[in-house]
């Protein structure tokens, strides 16, 4: 097993690796439903492999429910994973004790979506900013912390005279720029971001999307990009991985992702982005129906019951993903 | 253009809060023919929503005030009708949906008696009747076996489901106007795909005319002729889709469309909007864009712009155009 590792990333190139990587959630259950053996299962991560090199940023892209935050947290052991490996530097994260998982979680940072859910309204800015400061004891002093937070702020483009604020007194995109600053504040190797800008304006979007681009080049920090915007994906990724109910289902180079799409899902996700400009055509569903549930669902592919391609096989085999190119990899029966 | 159906003619609506008047709609005109797709855009905040609703008389009074202003629909003025005559119109002639189906619709009744109250009351039909009206409306809109989906709640249909029922209870009455506000923001991209594609048949099916509320600029691109970008309470420009997007005239519609990452090229960064939306409450004087705007002079910090042609059926509120004119 270590040796197929080792093959695959021989020189451990990878900063981080995720093999077979599941997430199972069982619903229902209350007693009565375990007992009558009611319970379901929902699959919201089945099984994705994938991984990120350093200095990347891996945009992971799809629809609601495709489990797409849910592979974030689990990076982040925010939530543990049913079976699979989660390999950092080589490393198995889900075998680090408690204490070596405490000390590593400064290398993985995560971004939520929501600026007014993820910063506390009763502390202010300099308490928000240094308290990771103070879990991992990289800083001491009231005046290195104080110093190190008025850099921090510097970094995202907010000016020195916040620091004494409290959350409410910004706008969006500035609580936006103050979670990235807590995140950059440990010096992270790994940033996630799970739908960072999704709640932000179009042109505050853009603002803090190019604040993502500088801090990568300042720091050559490494990204895993959540989002549902495919112009958002886009723009910001170097590789991106498509999810449809819990699997990965096509992954490269964006340019090959949005120029020469093979799997059905993409192609359709693709076609249904309405583009700002009047002379593109419009946007169409070029699939039936709607998104498949993860509750217990059935063999085979995810997409059969809307896929025009589909055949019986689809409803028998789960496709793996096969390399069909550099770096370009579909999971589909009918390439 | 045709002949107008809706005209909103320099409505200002202010609400009057604890902390000061809120001047959320400032000076908007607005005139929709018939049978056109009109496209109202602007990020948060800068008005919109309260546009469409001031035209059903939605606005709350107080806190809200319409400040000045009229809205004519069908050359009648809406806020000189008898709550009587407004009931006439709201659902009958003019419908509307909403962002959240999930609020809009109540949740402790089948979609069934809900849209069956509507044609109910509004066209006098009887029970059997509206129910196989209502059947009608769900098949249309493209429930799959509306039969058996009648008799279910709210809750047990999924994001687009909904906005689809939404959307057959607009439609139920045969109104002639549909607004629109925000109605595919909530849903994931092929769903808006299919309701944008759903919308736009029923207008042309219907004749109907169409303003549409939305945040997103992909959107009107393809669903509507003509659009209006709104931005801290003011219309800033309306033009004939095409003519906006290829060639927009005020420095926020240029912004915006610049901010927006593209799909067919990978640029390394974006070209946003600098600053923020102001504050609302404590607007700055003169033209509300110019703490944002590269080219503000000092006529800017001043003197609020006015809204004219910069060329023919282009409209633009920048005080760029004033020496252009001289």
């Amino acid at each position: 097993m270590l040796d197929a590792l080792r093959a695959e990333n021989p020189r451990g190139e990878h900063l981080l690796e995720v093999r077979e990587l599941t997430k199972y959630f069982t619903l229902n259950t209350n007693i009565v439903s375990r007992l009558a053996g009611r319970t379901r299962t929902l699959k919201a991560v089945d099984g994705i492999s994938f991984h990120i090199r350093p200095g990347e940023t891996l945009g992971l892209v799809g629809e609601s429910g495709c489990g797409k935050s849910t592979t974030g947290r689990l990076i982040t052991r925010l939530i543990e994973p049913t079976s699979g490996q989660i390999r950092l530097r080589g490393e198995d994260l889900l075998s680090f004790s408690a204490k070596r998982m405490r000390e590593t979680r400064k290398d993985v940072q995560l971004i939520f979506q929501d600026p007014y859910a993820s910063l506390n309204p009763r502390k202010t800015i300099m308490q928000i900013l240094s308290r990771p400061l103070e879990v991992h004891n990289l800083a001491k002093t009231w005046h290195e912390k104080r110093e190190r937070v008025l850099e921090l702020l510097n970094l995202v483009g907010l000016g020195s005279e916040h620091i004494d604020r409290y959350p409410h007194e910004f706008s969006g995109g500035q609580r936006q720029r103050i979670a990235i600053a807590r995140g950059l504040s440990v010096n992270p190797e790994l940033m996630i971001g799970d739908e960072p800008v999704s709640a932000l304006d179009v042109s505050i979007q853009a603002q803090i999307l190019n604040l993502f681009r500088e801090l990568q080049e300042k720091f050559s920090l490494t990204y895993l990009f959540i989002a549902h915007d495919l112009s958002v994906i886009r723009h910001i990724s170097d590789r991106v991985a498509v999810m449809y109910v819990g699997k990965i289902v096509e992954s490269g180079p964006v340019a090959t992702i949005f120029s020469d799409p093979r799997h059905p899902y993409t192609k359709a996700l693709l076609a249904a982005v309405p583009e700002a400009d009047p002379k593109k055509p419009p946007p169409r569903l070029t699939l039936k129906g709607e998104v498949a549930t993860p509750i217990d669902p059935p063999p085979g592919c995810r997409l059969q019951g809307r896929c025009p391609l589909a055949t019986s096989i689809c409803g028998e085999v789960s496709p793996a993903l096969v390399t069909v190119d550099t770096d370009h990899q579909v999971a589909c029966h009918h390439l | 253009m045709a002949e107008p159906v809706l005209e909103i003619d320099n409505l200002s609506v202010h609400f009057k809060l604890k902390r000061g008047v809120l001047r959320a709609v400032d000076g908007v005109s607005i005139s929709v023919g018939k049978g056109e797709t009109f496209g109202l855009v602007g990020e948060s905040g800068s008005g919109k929503t309260v546009t469409a609703r001031s035209v059903m008389r939605l606005i709350p009074t107080p806190p809200g005030e319409i400040a000045a202003g009229t809205v004519r629909f069908e050359g009648r003025d809406i806020y000189q009708m008898s709550d009587r005559e407004i009931r006439e119109i709201r659902g009958r002639q003019i419908a509307m949906v909403f962002q959240e189906p999930m609020s809009a619709l109540n949740p402790v009744f089948t979609v069934g008696s809900q849209i069956g109250d509507v044609v109910r009351t509004n066209m006098g039909l009887g029970k059997a009747e509206a129910r196989e009206r209502t059947l009608e409306m769900l098949q249309l809109v493209g429930i799959p076996s509306p039969a058996a989906r009648i008799d279910s709640y709210v809750h047990e249909f999924s994001g687009g489901m909904r906005q689809r029922v939404m959307l057959a209870m607009a439609l139920s009455c045969d109104p002639t106007f549909l607004i629109a506000d925000e109605p595919t923001t909530a849903l994931d991209v092929t769903i808006q795909a299919t309701i944008l594609e759903l919308i736009t048949s029923m207008i042309e099916r219907f004749e109907m005319s169409l303003l549409f509320i939305t945040h997103n600029l992909g959107v009107v691109a393809h669903a509507c002729d003509t659009i209006g970008v709104m931005y801290a309470s003011h219309l800033v420009e309306k033009g004939n889709k095409n003519e906006v997007f290829a060639n927009p005239q005020h420095p926020y519609t240029v912004g915006l469309l610049r901010s927006i990452p593209r799909l067919d090229v990978q640029e390394k960064f974006l070209t946003p909007i600098n600053g923020y939306v102001c504050n609302m409450r404590a607007p700055p004087q003169g033209c509300k864009f110019h703490p944002r705007c590269a080219h503000a002079m000092d006529v800017c910090r001043e003197r609020i712009p006015a809204f004219k042609e910069v060329a023919p059926n282009h409209f633009a509120a920048c005080h760029l155009h004033d020496q252009a004119n001289v």
